[in-house]
Formats: C-alpha cells, structure tokens, sequence
C-alpha cells in the first residue's frame, strides 16, 4: 500500500487533545518540567476546539474557599448525593480542592466574571458563577500556547490510535494519527501520554436526524476520543453506563440551569401542574438519594419524564412568569433581566437565541418548551463515564492508588476531564485543573521513569497502514457502483453513523425506545455493534475529510459498545430518568452500590467486566 | 444550524497571511474554499454546530446562519460584530422585530498573558507535594485543604 510520509515526533509528554483540559495539562507541564519536551496534538485549533469553543456563560465548578462558600468536603457530598452514591470521593474532592486556583487564573488571563458591588462573585447557584464568556477558550489555550511554544503544537492532527511499548502492553509509548489538512502520517514518541480528547456526542441518534443531526447539546465535535483511544489499548474504564440525558429548551438545547438557579423559574406541564410538587412521592422510592437535597438530577428527570409518559406535555419552561416576579414592573430592571436572559444563550448555545427568535418568543412574554434530549456519554460534565484512574497521594485509600495521580491502569498513560471516570462536575474549570493534576503527575513519573519506552516499527506500520485504508478501500472499489453512496464494498462514515445511532437508540434505551431497555435487548445490541465494529474495517474515504470522520465513528462505535456491556452488567436501575432496565427497575445499594468496570483486550478480542468497591471518605 | 456565504461579501481572505480565516477555525473541519469560485464554504452543513467561530472571524462578515430546516422557521437571524474586547448581537426576529445586545468577551488584550508571572514554587523542591503551580498565591486561602486535615 502506497502511504504519504510519516513525521516521526519525539516527545517528553505527549497531550492529545488541547481542550480544557489539555490546556491546563500543557500550562502546568510546562511549570514543573521546563527542560521537559511536551506537545500538544489536536485535530482543530486550540483557540475555538472542544466543548468550549462556542464559549460558556458560567463556571459551573467553584468553591469560593476564600468566601466561605463551600469545602471540597461540601464538593463531595453534592456530588455523590446527585450520582446517587457512586463517585469517586478521592478524585472529586481532588478538584474541589484546586479548582479555585484556576477560576482565579482564569480571570487574571482575561475571563471577565461578573461581580457583586463589594468586588465578589456574582454567584448563580451553589457551584456556579456567571461569566462573560464567550472568549473562554481563547483566553485559555493563550497561556497553554506561550508555555509549550508555537513549535510544539501539532494542530490539524486527528489522532487515531495509542501505541503501547514493544515489550510491555501494559506501558505507554505514544500515539499515531493523521493530518486533516495535508498527506501526512504522524508518529508521536513519548514517555508519558495525556488523554485530554473529550467526551461523546451523537452516539445515540438525536431527536433531530436530517440536517438537524448536528444540532446535538454537547459538542458535536466531542467524538469519544477519549474512551476510542483508551479501550482498544487494554485500558480499565469504569462506568461507562453512565449517560446524562439532559433537560433543555427543546431543539435548540438552551441551557436550564440559569433559567432554575437564577431567575427561579418553573416548568409545567400543559395542565399547567409543576411535576416538582405533583411527582413529590415518587422521590420516597429512591431512599436515601430521593429525599437529598437539592434532588439527584436524573430524579428529577424522572419526574418530569413520568408526566411526558403520561400525555401531560409539552412541559414548558414558564420564563414569562420569572422574568416578570423578578423585574416587579420595572422597565429598567426588565431590561437588565432581558440582557441576561439573551446572554446565558448569545455567549454559550447561540443557536437557542435563533430558536427564539425564528419561532418569535420573547421570554418575558411566551414561555418555552423544554425537553428531555437524547443520551450522552462523557466524564466532566454531569456523566461519569472515563478511565479508572489512581487518585492522589495524600487521599487514596490504596484500592485507588497506584502510585501517580489520574493514571490509568496503562503506565504512563494519564487521563483529564472527559477523559476521567467516576469524577463527575468539574465541568470546564474543574477539566482544565484536572489537567494540570495531571500533567504534574506526569512530570513527577518521567523523573522516576526517565527511559524511553521502544516502539515497534512494525506495529507503526500496521497502524498506518489501518488509518489510511478507508482511502484506499473507496478507490478500489468505487468503480463497482454507478451509485457512488450504495457499494457492496464498502460503507462511509456518515452511513455507519447512522447505523450505530440507530442500535443505541432501539438496544440501550435511547429517546425512541423511552430510555428503556433490558437484558436480551442489550446482549442482541451487542451482538449488531460486534458486527459493525467488523464493517468499520470497510469503511471508504473519498478525501481527508471523510478519514477524519471515518476514524470519529470508529471512535463513538468503542464508546457505544462499552455502554452496552456495562449497562448489561450492572443489573439495576441506578440513575432512572437516564436510563430504566425493565427487568431490574429498582435501585439496589446492597448489591451493587460498585463501580462497574471493564477492559478489553485485543488480542482476543474480549471483554472482561467487573466491578471495583465505592469508598466512603468523607464522612 | 449550519453556516452559510454570501458569495459576494467573502473575498477568500484576499491579504490574511493564514489563508482563509473560517477554513483556519472551523473546529469541525466545515469550511472551505471551493477553488472555482475561490469563496468559502459549508462542505458539510449537518455537522455544523453553529458555534459561529467562523462567523465571528469573518473579515467580511460573509458568513451567516440558517436555522438547521428541521426545526427553525425562516427569517429569523443572529449576527454578531466584533467590537473592542466584546461582540454586539443583532437579533432579527421572523416578524422582524430587532434586539440588539454587547456583551464584554475579555478583560484583557489577546498576546498578554504571562504564564507564571510571580509564582513561588519551586519546580524541584515542591514537585512531590500536592500543590499546583502559583497556588500559593492564586488558590485563595492560606493551605491547601486535605482530607487528612479535616477528619
Ligand atoms: C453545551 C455545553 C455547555 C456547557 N456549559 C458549561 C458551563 O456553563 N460551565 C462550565 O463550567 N462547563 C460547561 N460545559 C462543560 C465543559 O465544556 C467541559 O466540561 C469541558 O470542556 C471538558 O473538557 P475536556 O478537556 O475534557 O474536553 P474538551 O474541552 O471538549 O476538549 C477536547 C479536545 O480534544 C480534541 N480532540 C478530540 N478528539 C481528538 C483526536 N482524535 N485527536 C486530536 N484531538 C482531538 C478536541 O478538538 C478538543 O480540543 C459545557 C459543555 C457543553 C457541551
Ligand atoms: S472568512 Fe469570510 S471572507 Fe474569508 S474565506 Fe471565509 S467566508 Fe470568505
Ligand atoms: S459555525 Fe462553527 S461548526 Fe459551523 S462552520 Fe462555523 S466554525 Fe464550523
């Protein structure tokens, strides 16, 4: 086979992904391990790529130590509670603890947070603090740029596969990938590998499914790197079961948690009944996690999910009805209110503000339809999917340790954000300081392990050869068809998409199937993603563009098919309003109040479930 | 929603030494330069996810958004416009009714950050302990809290 040249790049750290969390990886690296060679390799620019890109309109992950406002003890109750008891306390409270070093950096870079008269922090909830933020990212990727240096960033490199040492699966030796923008392979050499890529969008099929299909509430571009890199290398996940199914305006998936926690404002259903007050009870049957406070969100999709179920919608998020109460008649603080209200959407989910505008609702007037959306799969914002990492040196009891904080269970292979499993909320400032966890992990394992790990030519070869055949395979059979789309021989990547999306929603309980599934249809999913995840070795490419999107749906079809095996195993219902097992409809904290993990290994093309133990530190 | 341009505002990015500026940006690999015509475009619009990365640095302000056909009725529009450090919205509405709005985007000029201005820590010396760089001044309270600490 006939491939372009590859550029050989040799490396101290290697950080895929230059998100939030990559960010913070490479600006931290940097800090600790100047002489330290570390490159950042990522498919788009960092300036605008990953779930922050568009921009945000709050710091949903702040402390406030320095007011008073919370510990990360507080941090940990809140997030077990909301997970309905299962995170990892170690790893939560990690981020509790530095997180507000970050938002601080964050503001001293440029991010313009709003304040209260006497110089505070506005605050929207109890972790949450509204931003001006639609620059976000740039203000964020500027230090991480000056401190890794021009010349060290790969960007337009989508990369594809990780590469294990030679001699030693169990250690990390660098990655392989592509350029978008120009023929070119890339083998990065490494000695220690950060996975910063991000969570999964458009793994199940979303609401919308002609042009709309991108009009998905996490980033489209959030393509389950993360878990497509690390599964197929042998690395533990846990909780890969774990979905957040959000609730937001519908079709334009504006966010709710300004519209609750700030302008208190109410949804009803079309009897004009709040599910809150009328759904009250059913909370009793989720002891001791219904009567927390505030309520789990999954319960709280639940009871929202009961009176859809029930014929009760739309269910209408009554922005009228805030906007008036809190304006109290008066022009100017209606004004202000009105300014806020188009912000929360103008500098985060541009698109709602479209929404608005096309369908004419003005929020101090018409209230708006919300709605439950498809399932997603990620491990920053409220999901906990991700890597079994050891967790830090002073916290871990040693079930959670091994030696260097946010590693995998591959040496030398870290993980951050998304990436992370069992450490839900962080969201974007929590990511960007678990990357700078780990990136000082990092260092501190390169000083201990200062030896190059070997990489075999052969595999590298192999590899490419696997990157590059979607091409080859689209050239070699396009002329079998008069119809470039339908060929016997070979499927695109749009196709596959399609094809997965479509199992996950009618096998994992997706919107179609009323987030409802059981044990035989989970293990006949399986059965049709194994026979997809074959058809995959046939996918074609008519150009670069396509081999980028043809390695995603790779990538997405790993994420899909381990949530379909730890959905299986884990037999209960833990999260209803995510997700129901019919056949195991309750919550069962005796038995399986565990993290469920999984690893795969390819050599013999098997998985290998089993779960780890919750343990309760903070007391 | 995906991005569309209006063939003759784009100029191709005549004199951006990085080339066409939403090809450069686009974080989904969308946008284009169709070499007949020599003008930008969405070469895959369902995967647009209208985060107007590219609306925003369009020199030319050529590119707009139409609402995704599954869902948004026509009419409507969203546009921004740069301003000093911030972005002023216009929001046309289908009955054509228009809100305007400016909303600051940084406190700071592009190009000054400085990485570790006034850090203490020393990278040798604390690289075992469990503090991050420039925490000692930037966390907020005097000690970093540990769980050992608060039992
Ligand atoms: C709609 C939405 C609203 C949100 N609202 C808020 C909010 O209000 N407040 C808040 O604090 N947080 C919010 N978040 C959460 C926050 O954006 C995420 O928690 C955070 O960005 C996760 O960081 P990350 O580094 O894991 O992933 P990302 O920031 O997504 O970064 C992943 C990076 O990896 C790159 N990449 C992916 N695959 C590859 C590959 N194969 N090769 C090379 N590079 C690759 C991507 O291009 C990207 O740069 C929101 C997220 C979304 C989607
Ligand atoms: S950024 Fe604007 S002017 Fe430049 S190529 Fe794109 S559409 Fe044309
Ligand atoms: S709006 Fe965003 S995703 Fe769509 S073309 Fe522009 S930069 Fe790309």
């Amino acid at each position: 086979m006939a491939l372009p040249v590859t550029e050989t790049v040799e490396c101290d750290i290697l950080i895929i992904g230059g998100g939030m969390s990559g960010c913070g990886a490479a600006f931290e690296s940097k800090f600790w391990g100047s002489d330290l060679k570390v490159v950042i390799a990522e498919k788009a620019v960092i300036e605008r790529s990953g779930a922050t890109g568009e921009g945000l309109s709050a710091i949903n992950c702040y402390m406030g130590q320095r007011y008073g406002w919370n510990t990360p003890e507080d941090f940990v109750q809140y997030v077990v509670n909301d997970m309905m008891g299962l995170a990892r306390e170690d790893l939560v409270y990690d981020v509790g603890r530095h997180v507000d070093s970050s938002v601080h950096l964050l503001e001293e870079w440029g991010l313009p947070i709003w304040k209260k008269e006497d110089g505070t922090y506005e605050r929207i909830g109890r972790w949450q603090i509204p931003i001006h933020g639609e620059s976000i990212k740039p203000v964020t990727a500027e230090p991480a740029r000056k401190a890794v240096g021009q010349e060290n960033i790969y960007e337009r490199v989508s990369v594809t596969h990780l590469l294990t040492d030679a001699n030693d699966p169990e250690r990390i030796a660098g990655a392989v990938g592509f350029g978008v923008r120009e023929n070119k392979l890339y083998l990065f050499k490494a000695k220690a590998v950060i996975i910063t890529t991000g969570g999964a969008s458009n793994v199940f099929r979303p609401r919308s499914v002609n042009e709309g299909i991108g009009r998905t509430w996490y980033s489209v571009f959030a393509t389950g790197s993360a878990y497509g890199l690390m599964i197929p290398v042998g690395t533990e996940m846990t909780q890969m079961e774990h979905r957040f199914v959000p609730t937001r305006f519908k079709d334009g998936y504006g966010p709710v948690g300004m519209w609750f926690q700030y302008f208190h404002a109410r949804v009803t259903n079309a009897l004009g009944e709040d599910y809150t007050v009328t759904r009250d009870d059913e909370l009793d049957k989720y002891p001791p996690y219904g009567r927390a406070v505030p309520t789990p969100t999954p319960l709280r999709n639940h009871q929202m999910f009961l009176d859809i179920r029930d014929g009760k919608g739309p269910m209408y998020m009554r922005t009228e009805e805030a906007m008036q109460k809190l304006a109290g008649g008066d022009p100017a603080k209606m004004d202000q209110v009105r300014q806020e209200a188009w912000e929360d959407f103008l500098d985060m989910t541009i698109a709602q503000a479209l929404t608005w505008a096309s369908q004419n609702i003005e929020p101090e007037v018409t209230p708006s339809e919300v709605n439950l959306a498809e399932p997603y799969i990620m491990g920053s914002h409220s999901g906990e999917a991700g890597a079994w990492v050891s967790g830090p040196e002073d916290l871990a009891p040693p079930e959670y340790f091994w030696g260097y904080n946010k590693m995998t269970t591959i040496r030398g292979l870290f993980a951050a954000g998304d990436g992370v499993g069992a450490a839900p909320h962080k969201f974007s400032s929590g990511s960007f300081t678990e990357g700078r966890l780990a990136a000082k992990a990092a260092v501190n394992f390169l000083r201990d392990n200062p030896a190059a790990p070997s990489v075999s030519d052969a595999q590298v070869r192999q590899l490419h050869e696997s990157i590059w055949a979607p091409l080859e395979t689209f050239d070699r059979h396009q002329g079998a068809s008069t119809t470039e789309g339908i060929n016997p021989n070979y499927i695109t990547a749009a196709q596959a998409l399609v094809r997965l999306q479509k199992i996950m929603d009618e096998y994992a309980g997706g919107t179609s199937a009323w987030y409802t599934t059981n044990g035989p249809t989970l293990e006949r999913g399986i059965r049709l993603i194994e026979m997809l995840r074959e058809d995959l070795k046939q996918l074609g490419a008519r150009n670069r563009h396509e081999l980028l999107r043809c390695w995603e749906v790779v990538h997405r079809t790993w994420v899909g098919e381990a949530h379909m095996r730890h959905l299986l195993h884990r037999q209960e219902t833990r999260w209803p309003g995510y997700y129901y097992r019919a056949d195991y409809p309750d919550l069962d904290d005796a038995n399986w109040r565990v993290f469920v993990n999984s690893r795969y290994d390819a050599a013999n093309d098997q998985w290998s479930l089993m779960t780890r133990p919750y343990i309760n530190l903070v007391k | 929603m995906p991005t569309f341009v209006n063939p003759t505002a784009c100029n191709a990015c005549a004199g951006e030494h990085q080339g066409p500026l939403c090809v450069y940006i686009c974080p989904n690999d969308l946008m284009a330069l169709d070499l007949e015509s020599n003008k930008g475009f969405n070469q895959e619009p369902q995967l647009c996810s209208e985060c107007y990365a590219c609306v925003k640095l369009c020199p030319q302000e050529a590119i707009h958004v139409r609402g995704y056909s599954d869902f948004i009725p026509l009419g409507a529009s969203v546009q921004p416009r740069r301003v000093e450090n911030g972005l002023t919205w216009t929001v046309t509405f289908r009955n054509g009714k228009v809100l305007e709005f400016t909303y600051p985007s940084r406190s700071t000029p592009v190009g000054s950050s400085e990485p570790y201005k006034d850090f203490t820590e020393d990278p040798a010396g604390d690289l075992k302990g469990q503090g991050l760089a420039g925490e000692s001044h930037w966390l907020g309270v005097d000690k970093l809290p540990s769980l050992a600490a608060s039992n």
